[in-house]
């Protein structure tokens, strides 16, 4: 024990009353909760996606099969997507509507390519918590605005797949995409 | 950590002596659940449900260890393995069929547990803490058997998955990155189900490990009892064994009849014919409905259709189905009558009663389809369930005036059955609101 008092005399610091224990402990502990720190890192960055999930593939749509009043569903990064050739009715309908009063405020327009209104693509992901919403597929229930339905938990979608009743809170996501020629596109 | 005059371990033979003397293990299992437990002598069958989690926790971890030597975690093989052990590997039917009721009898007695606990006031001080981790406990399990369920990877899995995690994805700003993480992708994909699989393996042991503590803190104080009186004598109390092992016993021979009911006569009454399509990520099933023991929460979850205060619908159900969770850990200090066993509180009674039927009309509505008139049921069922334990709780515990507490568990057993004249069954001095902490 004698030599433990020692060694605090040895320890003692000048007139601040701080010892070189004391910093030596405090910096010993700091050191060793960065390197914690420094570990949990990759514990926890290696439940993200994987390189070959990221790996990120563009979907080539071929729409020349679609005719008006028809819809498509194909993949795009694993997720559905819908592919919508509107008629001119649903394309009125969903101008008629005043987007500002919309929960999630847009207008047809804004969500299709200039002077091609009636091809409506849009992921087919509903937004309240990722079911596939009815309304694509032949007979399927579009819900009470005529363009999708939401069998989860009841999100209604109009003809330009906006928000219109339910809990979603935004419109289907419109991904980035583009005409490659009159009669085909490319997502992503 | 136990009463005086509890019984004392003396093993006799040299060889439980030299082992008690190394590793004193048969003495901590003996004062834990042996001779050496003094419990309430006036303990009803609702103190059976404590034990009988614990075996449905041991069926589900034997059968679950079993269906992991015959599971392939890769959504190529993990639908067509199921299947295989259900029809080609010896007894797998069985296997699997007493590992997915046995989750819904783990449920049921778990919830009976806790019905119990609301009732009795065994919330209270000094058992709080036996409380705040049989709520841990709830969180895991329900954790776990979300995740068990998306390992079949049928329809009802894949879609359960996107949901479940898709709840995350309506905290602002943060929740999509957190989706992506829990997933390890866009979508439910190999990634999420791999990690599903590690974790539903794991948790199981981690329940078991807080299981021994939700014990060790209900031994501090011992277990209460249907009076609400704490303990105030030896002859309040027998030992736990051969007194509640018996009755235990008992109570675990009705629970297997009634488990093997199901198993053998309607092993697929509670799960969904759509789980044995397999996952199809661009069809989403008609009715998504998650098992029932999650209906009450699901019900909560679907109540929001419209946003409030400029918080979306979206992500006020998620808030609400948290905090009808997060809400019970406050409920020690909600509710602050002194008095522990509903029996004397004659208001608190038939309030708890209406909890119930509000609970139970959650659950119904939340296994119902999203549209009228369920929805409205469940919008005015929630806020029921919030107003009982925020208002009405709290008001009840100010301006109840209770019945009469027994003078102690003795007397309550002897006026119950009219037995007089033995030294602790003094009618009239029993008013004792405020039960002392004899333990």
């Amino acid at each position: 024990m004698a030599s433990v008092e020692h060694t605090d005399s040895q320890g003692l610091a000048g007139e601040d009353g701080v010892r070189r224990r004391d910093f030596i402990n405090i910096a010993a502990v700091s050191f060793a909760g960065v390197g914690a720190v420094a570990v949990v890192i990759p514990l926890v960055d290696q439940m993200n996606p994987s390189a070959d999930v990221l790996a990120l593939a563009s979907t080539e749509v071929d729409l020349t099969a679609i005719q008006p009043g028809q819809a498509i569903k194909t993949t795009f990064r694993a997720q559905p997507l819908f592919v919508r050739h509107l008629t001119e009715k649903e394309i009125a309908e969903a101008d008629k509507v005043d987007a500002g009063g919309l929960r999630d405020p847009q207008t047809l327009a804004e969500r299709t390519v200039d002077g091609k209104k009636q091809w409506l693509v849009t992921m087919g992901v509903c937004t309240h918590l990722g079911c596939v919403p009815l309304g694509a597929g032949e007979g399927e229930n579009k819900g009470e605005f005529g363009g999708y339905f939401c069998p989860c938990h009841g999100s209604h979608y109009d003809t330009a797949a906006r928000i219109r009743k339910g809990p979603a809170p935004k419109n289907l996501e419109v991904p980035k995409f583009a005409f490659t020629s009159d009669t085909a596109i490319l997502v992503g | 950590m136990s009463f005086p005059w509890a019984e004392h371990y003396t093993p006799k033979h040299p060889l439980t002596q030299w082992i008690d003397e190394k590793l004193p293990l048969p003495r901590l299992v003996y004062n834990a659940v042996g001779a050496g437990y003094p419990v309430p002598r006036n303990l009803n069958y609702f103190w059976n449900f404590g034990v009988l989690a614990g075996l449905a926790l041991m069926i589900q971890i034997v059968t679950g260890v079993i269906m992991a030597m015959h599971y392939g975690a890769n959504t190529l093989v993990a639908f067509s393995s199921i299947e295989q052990t259900m029809r080609d590997v010896n007894s797998g039917w069985l296997m699997r069929y007493a590992h997915a009721n046995g989750a819904s009898f783990f449920f049921i007695v778990v919830y009976l547990h806790i019905f119990r606990g609301l009732f009795y006031g065994s919330y209270k001080a000094p058992r709080e803490m036996v409380w705040l981790l049989g709520l841990v406990i709830f969180l895991l399990m329900m954790a776990t058997a979300f995740m068990g369920y998306v390992l079949p990877w049928g329809q009802m899995s894949y879609w359960g998955a996107k949901v479940i995690t898709g709840l995350f994805g309506a905290i602002p700003v943060v929740g999509e990155p957190i989706q992506t993480w829990l997933l390890g992708g866009f979508a439910p994909g190999n990634a999420s189900l791999n990690r599903f699989f590690s974790l539903h393996f794991l948790l199981p042991f981690v329940i078991a490990g807080v299981i021994i503590l939700h014990i060790w803190a209900l031994h501090i104080p011992g277990s209460s009892n249907p009076t609400g009186v704490e303990v105030k004598g030896p002859q309040d109390t027998v030992p736990f064994h051969p007194y509640y092992t018996a009755k235990d016993g008992f109570g675990a021979g009705v629970f297997l009849i009634l488990f093997s009911i199901l198993l053998f006569f309607a092993p697929n009454y509670l799960g969904h014919a759509d789980n044995y399509i397999e996952a199809n990520p661009l069809s989403t099933p008609a009715h998504i409905v998650p098992e029932w023991y999650f209906w009450p929460f699901y019900a909560i979850l679907r109540a929001f259709t419209v946003d409030f205060f400029f918080i979306p619908a979206k992500l006020l159900g998620v808030l609400a189905m948290f905090a009808s969770i997060l809400l019970l850990f406050f409920l020690p200090w909600l509710d602050t009558s002194p008095v522990r066993s509903g029996n004397y509180r004659p208001t608190f009674k038939k309030f708890w009663w209406i909890l119930i039927a509000d609970v139970v009309v959650l659950g119904y509505c939340g296994g119902a389809p999203a549209e009228e008139p369920y929805v409205m049921i469940s919008q005015i069922a929630s806020a029921y369930y919030f107003a009982h334990f925020l208002i009405i709780l709290p008001l009840i515990s100010r301006f109840e005036k209770p019945l009469p507490l027994p003078g102690s568990i003795t007397e309550s057993v002897l006026n119950r059955h009219n037995i007089k004249g033995e030294q602790d069954a003094l009618p009239g001095m029993g008013a004792d609101p405020q039960p002392s902490n004899a333990g």
